[in-house]
């Protein structure tokens, strides 16, 4: 018995470790932004939307995203097959790397990372009720380099 | 030497007959044909039913113009994202009605969004004829 207690110890150890892993394992990428672009995302994404860094959410939620095109929050965002296999296949490839959970969001909002970070504590809730802000979908207003995955404290702006 | 050479008559036609050929479309043209395949009856696309279907609201809350404004030549904004959309009158932005696969792409998504459904070939036409001739 006196043999096995330390290695029980380091069982339950490891466990608990495991449980507190940082943001309940949905964390985001390092780096945020792949080094590598994509003309194709670029363009398609933009057409509605800031271009999201790919490594703000795991492949299991980009997938998601990418076989729901045709309802995409509320709206027909469908694209032809060959197109939207070459963005699945990049933000596949570039989602982020420090996402262990098993979850798989569709909305980067809902990640435990962005609600630690924009908690009520941190942001006024007032805040994305702005006309300039809208929602909390769109970084841009606040975050001006998050096209560029720039996501620095010292570099948020928060509009009127 | 008052009489006209007949050489500079063709020439005259031909000026004004080649700014007009190059105005037409090649997608709008690709629309007419189409919709004569599929319509025995079909008379032409025009700009009123265009103009109508623009501002028509469908069962979303959502009509062209919640993007596009009610102006085809400003420059809109998307209704959930807030971000600027070119203008679609290609008298203000002509690389618009200009890539088959864009305008397809585009109905596809937009008449889901705003009808709630696909538009015909017939809509598509009155829809381009419209903007197209908002100058």
């Amino acid at each position: 018995m006196t043999f096995f207690k330390p290695l029980l110890l380091a069982v339950l150890a490891a466990a608990s470790l495991g449980a507190h892993a940082k943001y309940n394992g949905e964390d985001r990428g390092k780096p945020v932004m792949p080094s590598v672009n994509n003309a194709k995302m670029q363009a398609e994404c933009s057409g509605c939307h800031m271009v999201y860094p790919a490594g703000l959410l795991p492949a299991a939620s980009w997938k998601k995203v990418m076989t729901g095109l045709n309802k995409h929050f509320g709206t027909d965002a469908s694209l032809p097959a060959a197109d939207n296999k070459e963005i699945t296949d990049y933000l596949v490839k570039y989602a982020s790397n420090r996402w262990t959970a098993k979850t798989a969001p569709l909305r980067i909002t809902e990640s435990e990372w962005f609600k630690t970070k924009h908690s009520n504590g941190e942001i006024n809730p007032a805040v994305w009720q702005r006309e300039s802000v809208k929602s909390p979908a769109n970084c841009a207003a606040c975050h001006q380099g998050a096209e560029r995955g720039d996501f620095e404290e010292r570099n948020i702006k928060i509009p009127k | 030497m008052n009489t006209t050479h007949p050489l500079s008559r063709l020439l005259a036609c031909l000026a004004i007959a080649v700014p007009v050929a190059a105005m037409a479309n090649p997608i709008l043209e690709g629309y007419r044909t189409q919709a004569k395949q599929e319509n025995a009856a079909f008379k032409d696309f025009t700009v009123a039913a265009g103009q109508k279907l623009y501002g028509t609201v469908g069962p979303n809350q959502l009509s062209c113009a919640s993007c596009h404004t009610d102006s085809p030549k400003a420059t809109g904004k998307h209704a959930k994202t807030n971000k600027s959309i070119d203008p679609l009158a290609p008298s203000a932005n002509p690389k618009r009605f200009t890539d088959l696969a864009q305008v397809e792409k585009w109905f596809k998504r937009n008449c889901n969004d705003a009808l709630g459904r696909a538009c015909t070939t017939q809509e598509k036409g009155d829809f381009m004829t419209y903007v197209l001739s908002v100058k």
